[in-house]
């Protein structure tokens, strides 16, 4: 006989009663409301993204009287937000909406999001490990031009990545010198290697190829056909131009996102990466040699970030280099490390969100290509605002940023 | 620490301030440990390297180096003349052009560093600066010249203050780094320029709509140019207002209640703190001064030599960035900073347009330029070689007096 005391002891509707599930549910709705209104569903009415967001907007105000105020905030405005964009879309000629919103968005979000993959997961390795890489814009710019250089002189891209994680992990190696032997400031270390990646790679272009493009033909990495996706309806127009061709190193950094979660959380490897960052002097009193997990954790991550510029280069650009090519990406990917909370499946959706919005501001290009061109701060403000601890905050690894002295 | 060790008790060495001090205190220690010796030696090792490289790629670096001496217009000490149809007094009054704007960035850096933090964003402060000139500049035409200059002026050093102040403000309400949130805005202020000048946007050219590059500044907000011609980028009354920055900096930090409370929470926050000094209050103060310098770097470089900004001189430009080497270089002194930025203007012009060479490409010995940006910054940033002197001089020195005895 069940009473209804003991059916709100149940585990499932006590999750319902959680206030956290009506703030989720509520940030479901404000997202789902702003997507009514674009293809494929693109109703034409303002009625349903209003109600929708209302009702958002509804859930987050219950939210927050709960208890669960940045929760219920968050879903506050996702709701409004929602509403707005939804209300807005619907206004929109149905033409420019189609070109917009189509599947080959979501194959250009993952190409822009992959460099910043690769970056935020090495500099995730480093900052566990506690020394942080500001350096991860020069490591990438390293691997961007060298991994061309080396498939251009290799004649294959396998050379040329490999060249690419080679520079990026001795430019790593003298970061982790500085950073480690030396007990340089590593945000100094970091702003030298920047400069340091900037001339060199900017020298040798000049040096090696004038300046001009890299000489044409060069080996690519190339892209992975999955022919069988494209039948069907569905197939043909979503999943097909989605994901039914994207570059080797896009799928290349899904697994890394999963082989970096298993290694950090679930290996002694990872056990001993996070200690070094948490806590040194234990680290070192249980016979963990810190400075030897320091040293791998931080030319991991110069290859890693290598692997990201050579996929810039020689995979997105299709053979090519010029000066300054990672124009910031590196930067980025430190914004998507620490967005996604020093985490691999955080840092992985934060390169995703961030490389939506930019892949969102060319396609926006249709409707202002002035407005759209501010579209690209999107990452940098939602970076300030996570840092600011707005929505949630952010949790740095303990000993982050501090040089270990042995005694 | 229940034992205590009387000799890591108190940190002597600059090893034990960087290990448990703050940024300031090592820093402070350092330049006792070395003086004016160590950014001599980092320089110089810098300059060894980057001949190294000059070397290695098939080109003689003690001439590349003569040439770019030449190019930054030093060799006019040897003729000296007022005349800029003298090449190397051109290139000297563009040298000094370049020092006014990296004595002011450096100063960004060096104030907020005094106050124990690292301002990564003196490029977005300078943009903001530029950016707000320009629009004043522009805008506020039908002025007379000395109101529109002060306001324009003051507008930037306002605007680059405010920028500053967002991550000053962040640190010290809610502990948000400032490396991280001065980077982001360094991003921000980017991407908004972009945006102002590209087509359509709201500083762009209004006479020709499909070039994205701003107006230019009207004549009265022009900064009166003394050697040199206006139109051929002549040296700006700007010069003295840098050098001026640079008294004010040392009088402010030193002999003036706001200094002293910023070095104190530079040294050490919470002895600050446990001595009735507002640590919040000062952390956003030294934040926004630093801003200020590097916001009055971009509105006298909007009205002294450049009246207008593109899109494409944007991702050019990295002022901002040099002026952490500028710092660095300087130990975070007035006289450093000054002699620092002398240094990075010569190069910075010296290897671009300045140099005229056989034996090295303007765009070679640019990016010559930041490695031994790189280098000096990487080289500074390390205690290895301070420690070196440091332990050196403290050998030599009981040796010197057993042998006197």
């Amino acid at each position: 006989m069940s009473s209804w005391a003991e059916r709100l002891e149940n585990p499932v509707s006590a999750r319902l009663r959680d206030p956290a599930t009506s703030g989720y549910a509520g940030l479901v709705l404000g997202a789902l409301a702003a997507f009514l209104s674009i293809p494929p569903i693109m109703t034409r009415s303002v009625t349903w993204p209003i109600l929708v967001g209302i009702v958002a907007a509804m859930l987050g105000i219950w939210t927050v009287t709960r208890g669960r105020r940045r929760l219920g905030l968050g879903a506050i405005v996702t709701g409004l937000v929602g509403l707005g964009l939804g209300v807005l879309a619907t206004h929109s000629g149905t033409g420019n909406l189609n070109a917009v919103f189509d599947a080959t968005l979501i194959a250009q979000m993952f190409a822009s999001a992959t460099p910043l993959t690769f970056g935020a997961i090495g500099g995730m390795f480093s900052e566990r490990s506690g020394v942080v890489n500001i350096g991860l814009e020069g490591m990438m710019l390293m691997g961007a031009f060298w991994g061309v250089w080396g498939a251009d002189k290799g004649g294959n891209w396998v050379v040329g990545l490999l060249v690419g994680m080679g520079t990026g992990a001795v430019l790593a190696l003298v970061y982790a010198y500085f950073a480690i032997h030396l007990r340089a400031d590593q945000i100094v270390g970091g702003t030298a290697v920047n400069f340091l990646a900037l001339g060199i790679t900017g020298y040798f272009f000049f040096q090696l190829y004038h300046g001009n493009y890299v000489s044409q033909g060069v080996s690519t990495i190339p892209n992975v056909h999955l022919g069988f996706l494209s039948h069907g309806h569905f197939g043909r127009h979503f999943l097909g131009p989605a994901i039914g061709n994207l570059n080797l190193m896009i799928w290349v950094s899904f697994l890394l996102v999963i082989a970096s979660y298993v290694v950090v959380f679930k290996t002694p490897i990872g056990l001993r990466i996070r200690a070094c960052g948490e806590h040194p002097r234990a680290a070192d009193t249980v016979g963990i040699n810190v400075y030897a997990v320091r040293y791998g954790a931080v030319i991991l991550s110069g290859m890693l970030a290598a692997i990201g510029g050579v996929y810039l280069s020689d995979g997105f650009g299709g053979g090519t280099f010029n000066d300054n090519m990672t124009a910031g990406r590196g930067f980025i990917a430190l914004a998507a490390m620490i967005f996604g909370n020093w985490r691999p499946a955080g840092a992985f959706g934060a390169a995703l969100l961030f490389g939506f919005s930019s892949a969102l501001a060319l396609k926006l290009q249709v409707y202002s290509p002035s407005a759209s061109t501010l579209f690209n701060v999107l990452p940098y403000v939602l970076t300030l605002i996570a840092v600011a601890g707005v929505i949630g905050r952010t949790v740095p690894p303990a000993a982050d940023g501090k040089p270990y002295r042995k005694q | 620490m229940s034992t205590v060790d009387p000799k890591s008790s108190v940190p002597e060495t600059p090893e034990e301030a960087a290990a448990s001090g703050t940024l300031a205190a090592s820093i402070a220690l350092k330049q006792r440990a070395g003086g004016i010796v160590v950014p001599v030696l980092t320089a110089l090792i810098a300059f060894l390297l980057g001949g190294l490289v000059v070397l290695a790629t098939g080109h003689n670096p003690l001439l590349a180096y003569r040439d770019i001496f030449n190019g930054a217009g030093l060799n006019w000490i040897f003729h000296p003349t007022t005349n800029v149809a003298n090449t190397a007094a051109y290139n000297l009054s563009q040298t000094l052009l370049q020092t006014t704007t990296l004595i002011l960035c450096g100063l960004a850096v060096a104030f907020a560093f005094r106050c124990g933090m690292f301002n990564i964003g003196g490029q977005g402060q300078y943009f903001v600066g530029l950016y707000v000139a320009n629009w004043v500049g522009y805008d506020f035409a039908h002025m007379n010249p000395l109101p529109h200059i002060l306001l324009a002026v003051g507008a930037a050093t306002l605007a680059g203050a405010a920028w500053a102040g967002i991550a000053g403000f962040l640190k010290a309400t809610v502990g948000a780094h400032e490396v991280i949130s001065t980077i982001m805005l360094n991003w921000i202020a980017i991407w908004v320029g972009e945006w102002l000048f590209g087509d359509g946007g709201p500083l762009q050219n209004s006479a020709n709509a499909t070039v994205p590059i701003s107006n230019d500044v009207a004549d009265s907000a022009k900064l009166p140019v003394f050697w040199g011609q206006q139109e051929l980028q002549g040296l700006h009354i700007g010069f003295f207002v840098a050098l001026a920055a640079l008294v004010v900096f040392w009088v402010v930090l030193n002999r003036t209640t706001l200094g002293y409370e910023v070095r104190a929470v530079g040294f050490n926050p919470d002895a600050a703190a446990y001595g009735g000094i507002s640590v919040k209050k000062n952390l956003i103060r030294a934040m926004a001064i630093s801003g200020a310098f590097a916001g009055l770097a971009g509105g006298l470089d909007m009205l002294g030599y450049l009246y207008h900004f593109g899109q494409s001189d944007i991702p050019v430009s990295s002022v901002g960035f040099l002026g952490i080497a500028v710092a660095l270089l300087g130990r975070n002194t007035a006289i450093g900073t000054g002699l620092g930025a002398l240094l990075f203007g010569a190069l910075l012009f010296g290897t671009t347009h300045g140099l005229s060479s056989n034996v090295i490409q303007p765009e070679l010995a640019g990016n010559l330029t930041y490695m031994i940006q790189g280098l000096i910054v990487l080289f500074v940033g390390a205690d290895v070689l301070i420690l070196y002197l440091w332990n050196t001089r403290r050998k030599l020195r009981p040796q010197a007096k057993a042998e006197t005895a």
